[in-house]
């Protein structure tokens, strides 16, 4: 049977780059599975990501975390960004789901979930664009750039 | 060995661990319901991987197994609507809540997303277990929910059902079944 979760690419920074680009990613695929273990040499931070080079304000998601004391919800609109997980001092871990990415039918909706060393966060984010997905952009929400060893993977799954 | 059911960092699968079992794209006009019947006992689990959106206002899509409308499931629920974050339950119930968020038809383009896993499937020694992410966000509205199910029943999965509460599934909407040896 052919193989139905494929790892695209992968890459391990080497210094501290401000922010990570997968791009030329194949339309062959149904989801794509971000994977980012990150930190940043400053303090907790939002992990966020763009589709396409897509710097407009496309973007917007809901989110839900539980920080030890209480659960909060909070929710971003008309973005420049989608809010993917968290960055942290110390290696945070974040899984990013982005469903039926090559749809030219659909906006495109992403389902997340992460952590710092403070809280552990899930968002569904949407990017308002019927465009197949080519690329996606990680970034620091404060600008912070990533310490070197952070790991970002990119997974693709298909459906029969 | 893939373990993303269980939220770890994914290493890359050993081939053929994760395999596409059958998908479902609703075609024009809308359903009333999905289904997967005839699901193979050869996996360890299974996942569920859905886009939805409701044919009029937006509704829930709700999961039964086996065929099975009795009041045999529980669920809770940990959720986020932006402004509340907030928790539910339900016991004794004929289903499974909203295992498919249904996106209003109003709400150009904009389809939820869900990812739905059903662990050791197979087993006849225990009850039932799904743990679910479901979510839509719609630029100024939308939820982000953890969920929890139980299928009070100790017989293999053979069939899982996604119907709509209310309208129909509508087009577009896709669900696709995998699934993960042990």
């Amino acid at each position: 049977m052919p193989s139905t979760y494929d790892k695209l690419a992968t890459y391990t920074a080497s210094g501290t780059p401000s922010s990570y680009t997968f791009s030329s990613i194949a339309s062959t695929y149904t989801d794509l599975v971000l994977i980012v273990s990150a930190a940043n040499p400053t303090n907790d931070s939002g992990l966020l990501i763009r589709f396409n080079g897509d710097t407009a304000s496309n973007y917007s998601d809901t989110s839900l975390y539980g920080n030890g004391s209480s659960a909060v919800s909070f929710r971003a609109t008309s973005a420049t960004g989608m809010n993917a997980g968290r960055t942290d001092t110390g290696i945070s871990t974040n899984i990013v789901n982005v469903q039926n990415y090559a749809n030219t039918t659909t906006y495109k909706t992403a389902i997340s979930r992460g952590n710092d060393s403070a809280l552990v966060i899930t968002t569904v984010g949407l990017w308002r664009s019927t465009a197949a997905i080519n690329s996606i952009t990680v970034y620091d929400q404060n600008g912070r750039n990533f310490n070197n060893g952070s790991t970002f993977n990119l997974y693709g799954i298909k459906a029969a | 060995m893939l373990n993303n059911i269980l939220g770890f960092l994914a290493e890359s699968p050993a081939l053929n661990s994760y395999e596409s079992i059958s998908t479902t794209t609703v075609g024009s006009g809308g359903s009333s319901s999905i289904s997967f019947t005839s699901i193979p006992s050869t996996y360890k689990h299974l996942q569920i991987r859905a886009i939805a959106k409701s044919t009029g206002a937006a509704t829930q899509g709700d999961l039964t197994l086996n065929s099975d409308t009795g009041n045999n499931y529980a669920w809770h629920q940990l959720f986020g609507s932006g402004a509340t974050a907030g928790a539910d339950a339900s016991t004794s119930r004929a289903n499974i809540v909203g295992a498919a968020s249904l996106v209003n038809s109003s709400i150009a383009s904009v389809f939820s997303a869900s990812i739905i896993d059903i662990l050791d499937y197979t087993n006849t020694n225990k009850y039932k277990t799904l743990r679910y992410l479901v979510g839509q966000d719609e630029n100024g509205s939308g939820v982000i929910s953890l969920n929890s199910g139980l299928w009070m029943n100790t017989a293999a999965i053979s069939t899982i059902t996604i119907t709509a509460r209310s309208n129909s599934i509508a087009q577009y909407s896709s669900f696709a079944l995998y699934g993960i040896k042990g």
